[in-house]
């Protein structure tokens, strides 16, 4: 009975390891929690999201405070997104979302930069100021276009001098 | 035409297996509901099974991590991308290698056990003598066995899997020089819960299903000899891993884990 009750100790502690390294991994390295209906949920349109995907992070100052739930469109056919914020925050009604990508080629998050006004949002608002993410593509595109053109203009400014001197 | 027949020889002997070994699990689950719950025997192949495996899946996946730490951070340099080495090797542990190669230990260190134990009491004709008690085998004596290796393979495959985090946080932290809080939240950023965590845990208790069955139904069927034993662990052995790797294939096409 003695050696019996050793070996349940034993077990017991297995089991108790092997719980401690499941709940290590749901809840620390997961990110799992288990949260309330007390999320502060916040909407906010954009025209253009990139690659935001659900589940990113949505921060103030570079701390994460929450993340996006789900991205719809909405009837105007923008982007509609949903954020789950921590409850205790109190942002004013002016603050503006931004969606900016961590490093060059990183991962898309939305930023959230507080404005000044004293009523704060509520859950369910919408936040109004929104600018869309930046499309790396797009830059390169205009950069190029735009480079072309003005090499564009100089030859035709070639042009015209050869046709002065040829007159 | 004679290798036509055994081929379709070959077939039919498979899917026999496959039903007898159908039948059997339905008498394991009809042995579960009946009373007495041999609760003392379960714990007893808890340790036999999990506490007894515990020092070969840390040092297993201590030396996992560590490989994957190493062979991460040597690929990811050349893309100055070794800020994300946690995510590397977590997602590969979390995701595959954990449950997996757990399941293969567990398949050679306990299951082969569980076969060897059953076949001995079937040629010492232990079964039997338990049988003309009128005491059912699979109550008595399998039951305990499968069930406690449904329940230790997932504990198992975690502690694999957290062992393995602490090997990469060493070989990329310590001997690499990668920033540790980087590692951390790389980690931390890469792995979500509902899919990673919660498949990672669903394939080990697949597997921790499927190595229990065939360990003990190949332990259960074998021939009363010596011979018959060894073969039995044998094929517990080769069965059980294959399976393992065919089923981890599928349930990854099929659920996205």
């Amino acid at each position: 009975m003695n050696r019996s009750s050793k070996r349940d100790f034993v077990v017991g502690l297995f089991v108790l390891a092997g719980l401690g390294a499941i709940a290590y991994l749901s809840l620390s390295v997961g990110g799992w929690s288990l949260r309330g209906p007390g999320d502060l949920v916040l909407f906010a349109d954009f025209d253009q999201i990139g690659g935001l995907k659900p589940r990113a992070a949505v921060e103030i100052s570079g701390v994460k405070v929450g993340q996006v739930e789900s991205i719809t469109l909405d009837q105007d056919y923008r982007a509609r997104v949903r954020m789950a914020l921590r409850s205790n925050l109190e942002l004013p009604v002016d603050t503006s979302a931004s969606i900016v990508t961590a490093g060059l080629l990183g991962d898309r998050y939305v930023s959230l930069q507080l404005g000044g006004e004293e009523k704060n949002l509520k859950p369910g608002d919408d936040i109004r100021f929104t600018q869309s993410a930046v499309l790396l593509e797009n830059l390169i595109g205009k950069f190029i276009y735009g480079s072309a053109e003005s090499k564009n203009d100089k030859s035709e400014e070639k042009n015209d001098k050869s046709e002065e001197k040829s007159e | 035409m004679a290798l036509i027949r055994d081929l379709g020889f070959a077939a039919a002997v498979f899917v026999d297996q496959l039903g007898k070994m159908a039948v059997f699990a339905g008498q394991i689950l009809r042995a579960v509901v009946t009373p007495p719950p041999r609760l003392r025997e379960f714990v007893q192949e808890i340790f036999k099974l999990g506490v007894l495996s515990l020092v070969i899946i840390c040092v297993s996946g201590l030396a996992v991590g560590m490989v994957l730490g190493l062979q991460g951070y040597n690929t990811l340099v050349r893309f100055g991308a070794e800020q994300s080495l946690g995510a590397v090797v977590g997602l590969s542990l979390l995701r595959e290698l954990g449950p997996v190669l757990t399941g293969l230990l567990t398949t050679g260190r306990a299951g082969s056990a569980t076969t060897a134990e059953i076949g001995t009491m079937v040629a010492t004709e232990q079964l039997d003598g338990l049988r003309m008690m009128s005491i059912n085998p699979i109550h008595w004596v399998v039951t305990p066995k499968a069930l406690a290796m449904i329940f230790v393979m997932p504990l198992l495959s975690a502690l694999f899997i957290v062992c393995g985090f602490g090997g990469g946080y060493f070989a990329g932290v310590t001997i690499m020089g990668v920033d540790g809080g980087a590692y951390v939240s790389s980690l931390q950023n890469a792995v979500v819960f509902s899919d990673d965590v919660v498949g990672s845990l669903l394939k080990a208790l697949v597997f921790g299903v499927l190595v229990g069955l065939i360990s003990t139904y190949r332990g259960y069927t074998c021939a009363p000899t010596s011979a018959g034993v060894s073969s039995a662990t044998t094929s517990t052995v080769v069965i059980g891993s294959v399976a393992i790797l065919i089923f981890d294939y599928f349930i990854t096409a099929l659920w996205g884990v």
